[in-house]
């Protein structure tokens, strides 16, 4: 199938695969890299053009440093050996950057937290040094000079997640996948209870194992084979500095922001995230917010972004933003993604679900998904993610009238999102 | 920031070219209060450019219609509030808030903000530019800065000039060179153009078109001026600056002819190939769009320039290319529309004329497009290594490489690979080459919602940071 072009063709009717993975993001891209380097036919779906969903409006942060012990820490550890060992021959193609990450605390009173927070990660074998007050412009030079301390996390990482996609998906290719972008599934086709494959806008596509890696629209895609799978989207911001001389190093954040990642507030959040890019901007983030799929933003979360961004690095004031970016997250209530095969319509499986951490998370997701898939013992325990989690009635009920997140995810991925090759 | 107590004005009208001032005029007359926004420091825009040193009506065709314009909006007393570009417009349910910077000052924490029940958008449009080996050299520029040099500060780019592309506004920009002592070598218009002043549908209809033509064709003569039809530059040469251009005669089907070609020295290359739209605050605002007869992504507007959002008039080259004379009357409509909306008594005879009118300028853009396409086969004449995004420094073999390897079959895609249309200028020079040469990659011709990846720019201008972080502060005034 390697002959194809880079799109592919439309989907002959009788087309069959080992494996059909729904989503052309990153994730999806993963997983199909994987399933096909471990031997499985797979074929590659989207609805639109490849990563034309969250995968392009993020930063392409691989990021250990804002992770609460728990299974997703896990998972980003896993993710780390696998960006840092089973792709490291590849680095240079998605312009993977071991920067390190600097959190800082404002005030002594987020220092303790943000300590006692270093114990436990560290405990769980994530590397941090301690950064006190005077030593935090070594790291940073341009550091408002009222912060009061901080932690460096050499382990975080970087890369240009639309180069991540484009280039996992052509290795896939390689392998023997194909990759049919413009093809919507419009439903499932079933025996009985197993679900055998998929119906798109071109045709059917017969394979004994579906992987939904829709990303904030997996929830829909969920629907159609007639199961929960409660992803929502969480808005966030982006403003884009015009280029500058390389000025910020690393990536730095507050130390507020661990505390905002793992909150389930529908309210709007913002905390400064600062880093630069290789292109010379300045990506400054981060906002959450539970608003559906609305696009408008508010002036007041883009002035939130860039006074915090201002607090930390003073210079800041005096830059021009070019442009902005907006995403949606996609989030799970219980904030941890959702990995594995679903008992409840046997035959699909899930890859989603990953909120702000899905390109870091992306490569490990793929590689356990490509044991599970094969009948191999993985290499993480995959319980903590399973779909099932959702079944009612352990499910706390949401309020539809007061969550505007409830909203049917009408709005496509690929329309729209601003495109930023400078999120890495 | 608003000043309290700062009045709401019934219509902020954006941009005082040819469109704005007619709207503004027009709104001031029906009665309702009007404040005019412009970039430059004085009203016109591109269209009435002003000399160096020159505070009176400036010269070139309607000034005349210049004249009257700006004499209405001092009857009225109409606020204008010039040097200032508009970054960030606001929707709430009855007003929107506009939100301006000084336009030439680049770190001045100087924004400021001004309120309006209905809002009149005149963005006008910039020049349509399509890259060729040696495009980045110094001495090639766009026909409209060349234009825009001549008229604002009199200042000849180069002496030996090659003035290229397509379409009638090569020729005063050819004969304002030349009245300015520039030697023309050639203008190269790269298609047939015979058909269009014969158009029944278009050009007849417009006979003071037909009579500038004829007026430039005597310019032409006059200067002596060389005016090559199916012909276009596809090759600029020179070290540290240009020094001679190729010149290649293009076939039926718009495709530079095998073998033959003509190389002639010259200083300066003016490069035509239409306008672009600036559609940044019409899409902020939520306009809808439509790909219009000459490729450029255009907002979509009804038969009274009503952009389908309450209290949104477009017009202008914002809502398809078209000149002066149909931006003049379709701001003129606009201004009467948003009066009768705002319940004051307009003419609506006078409402009808101008919706005919400006049917018939329409025709006459349609054909003009139709007439005056950029050629089909011009990504032939492209090298690898020719650069095409020049911010980004991003060339055509980095744009066949995301097509062909990496598996992007639509302008953005492109854009997120490669990076085209991420730097300083946001896509706004290189933006429609970009959707070109994605179309001739994948065989896949833009569509709308891919020139609308392009075209949708969340700030509508660079802007300091303090700024933004005062956007705050504005909303609290707002509310109280």
């Amino acid at each position: 199938m390697t002959g194809r072009p880079a799109g592919g063709g439309p989907a002959a009717p009788g087309d069959t695969a080992d494996l059909v993975v729904i989503g052309a993001g990153v994730v999806g891209a993963a997983a199909a890299y994987f399933a096909a380097r471990s031997g499985l036919r797979v074929t590659v779906v989207d609805r639109g053009p490849l990563a034309g969903g969250t995968s392009s409006a993020g930063e392409g942060n691989l990021l250990v440093s804002d992770k609460e012990p728990g299974p997703e820490l896990d998972l980003a550890l896993y993710s780390q050996r696998v960006w840092r060992e089973d792709l490291a021959e590849h680095a240079g193609l998605w312009e993977f950057e071991s920067k390190g990450g600097l959190v800082v605390a404002a005030s002594p009173k987020g220092a303790g937290p943000l300590a006692a927070l270093l114990r436990e990660q560290r405990a769980r074998g994530i590397e941090a040094v301690d950064v006190a007050r005077d030593e935090l412009r070594d790291y940073e030079p341009r550091l408002s000079p009222d912060l009061a301390g901080g932690a460096y996390y050499p382990q975080d990482a970087q890369v240009q997640p639309m180069l991540v996609v484009a280039h996992l998906l052509r290795m896939a290719r390689l392998a023997g996948a194909r990759v049919l972008t413009d093809t919507e599934v419009t439903g499932f086709l079933r025996a009985g209870e197993r679900i055998t494959g998929v119906r798109t806008g071109r045709g059917r596509l017969s394979a004994p194992a579906v992987l939904n890696a829709a990303g904030t629209w997996a929830g829909a895609v969920a629907e159609l084979a007639g199961v929960r799978v409660p992803v929502l989207p969480r808005r966030g911001c982006v403003l884009v500095t015009q280029p500058l001389p390389p000025v910020i190093r690393h990536k730095v954040y507050a130390a507020e922001y661990v505390s905002d990642v793992a909150s389930s507030d529908a309210a709007l959040q913002t905390s400064p995230v600062v880093e630069g890019t290789r292109a010379g901007t300045v990506l400054i983030g981060s906002s959450r917010e539970r608003v559906g799929f609305d696009r408008e933003v508010p002036p007041t979360v883009l002035a939130a972004l860039a006074r915090n961004a201002i607090a930390l690095f003073p210079f800041l004031a005096s830059v021009q933003a070019i442009r902005g970016y907006l995403g949606f997250r996609p989030y799970c209530p219980d904030h941890l993604p959702v990995i594995g095969p679903d008992p409840r319509a046997p035959g699909l499986w899930h890859a989603c679900g990953h909120e702000g951490a899905g390109v870091g998370l992306s490569v490990g997701t793929g590689k356990l998904l490509a044991q599970a898939l094969t009948g191999r013992p993985t290499d993480l325990d995959l319980a903590p993610f399973a779909p099932e989690r959702f079944s009612p009635p352990t499910e706390p009920p949401t309020d539809p009238s007061t969550d505007p997140s409830t909203d049917p995810p009408t709005d496509p991925p690929t329309e729209g999102n601003e495109p930023s090759p400078t999120t890495r | 920031m608003r000043a309290a107590g700062d009045p709401v004005a019934d219509v902020a009208v954006v941009g005082a070219g040819p469109a704005g001032l007619a709207a503004a005029a027009e709104a001031a007359a029906a009665g309702l209060t009007v404040v005019l926004v412009d970039a430059g420091e004085r009203p016109g825009g591109q269209y009435w450019r002003h000399g160096p040193h020159d505070d009176g009506p400036p010269g070139g065709h309607g000034r005349r219609t210049f004249a009257a314009l700006r004499a209405g909006l001092t009857r009225t007393r109409t606020r204008t509030l010039f040097g200032h570009q508009v970054w960030l417009v606001q929707r709430d349910a009855d007003r929107f808030t506009l939100h301006l910077r000084p336009a030439h000052d680049t770190v001045g924490p100087g924004t400021r903000a001004l309120t309006a029940r209905s809002l009149i958008l005149c963005p006008g449009a910039s020049d349509r530019q399509l890259p060729v080996p040696g495009w980045d050299l110094p001495g090639v520029m766009a026909a409209g800065g060349v234009q825009a040099l001549l008229k604002g500060s009199g200042t000849l780019a180069g002496r030996r000039a090659v003035v290229a592309g397509t379409g009638p506004f090569l020729l005063p920009v050819a004969t304002g060179l030349a009245a300015a002592g520039a030697e023309i070598v050639m203008v190269c218009e790269a298609n047939p153009l015979r058909g269009w002043l014969r158009d029944p549908g278009g050009a007849l209809r417009e006979p003071a078109k037909a009579v500038e033509g004829a007026g430039y064709a005597a310019l032409l003569a006059r200067h002596a001026i060389p005016y090559r039809t199916r012909t276009a530059v596809t090759e600029i040469r020179g070290e540290d600056r240009v020094r001679s251009v190729r010149i290649a005669p293009l076939g039926r089907d718009g495709r530079p002819r095998g073998g033959v070609r003509i190389e002639v020295d010259a200083d300066l290359v003016a490069l035509g190939w239409g306008f672009t739209p600036s559609l940044e605050l019409p899409l902020m605002v939520g306009a809808r769009t439509r790909v219009d007869t000459d490729g450029s992504l255009v907002a979509v507007v009804d038969d009274r320039q009503r952009a389908g959002v309450p209290g949104v008039y477009l017009a202008g080259e914002a809502t398809g290319v078209g000149g002066a004379a149909l931006a003049v009357r379709e701001g003129r409509l606009s201004g009467l529309a948003a009066a009768a909306d705002l319940g004051r008594a307009v003419d609506e005879g006078r409402v009808r004329r101008l919706q005919r009118a400006v049917r018939r300028g329409r025709r006459f853009a349609t054909a003009l497009h139709t007439a005056c396409p950029v050629p089909p086969g011009w990504t032939d004449w492209l090298e690898a290594s020719t650069i095409v995004c020049r911010c980004e420094e991003v060339t055509y073999h980095d744009l066949c490489h995301a097509a062909r390897d990496l598996g992007a079959r639509d302008p953005r895609t492109l854009k997120m690979l490669a990076r085209p249309g991420m730097g300083m200028c946001q896509g706004r020079v290189c933006g429609f080459a970009t959707a070109q040469v994605a179309a001739a990659l994948t065989g896949r011709s833009p569509q709308a919602g891919d020139l609308l990846a392009l075209a949708r720019r969340p700030l509508a201008a660079p802007v300091a940071l303090s700024e933004i972080a005062a956007l705050d502060e504005t909303a609290a005034n707002e509310e109280n």
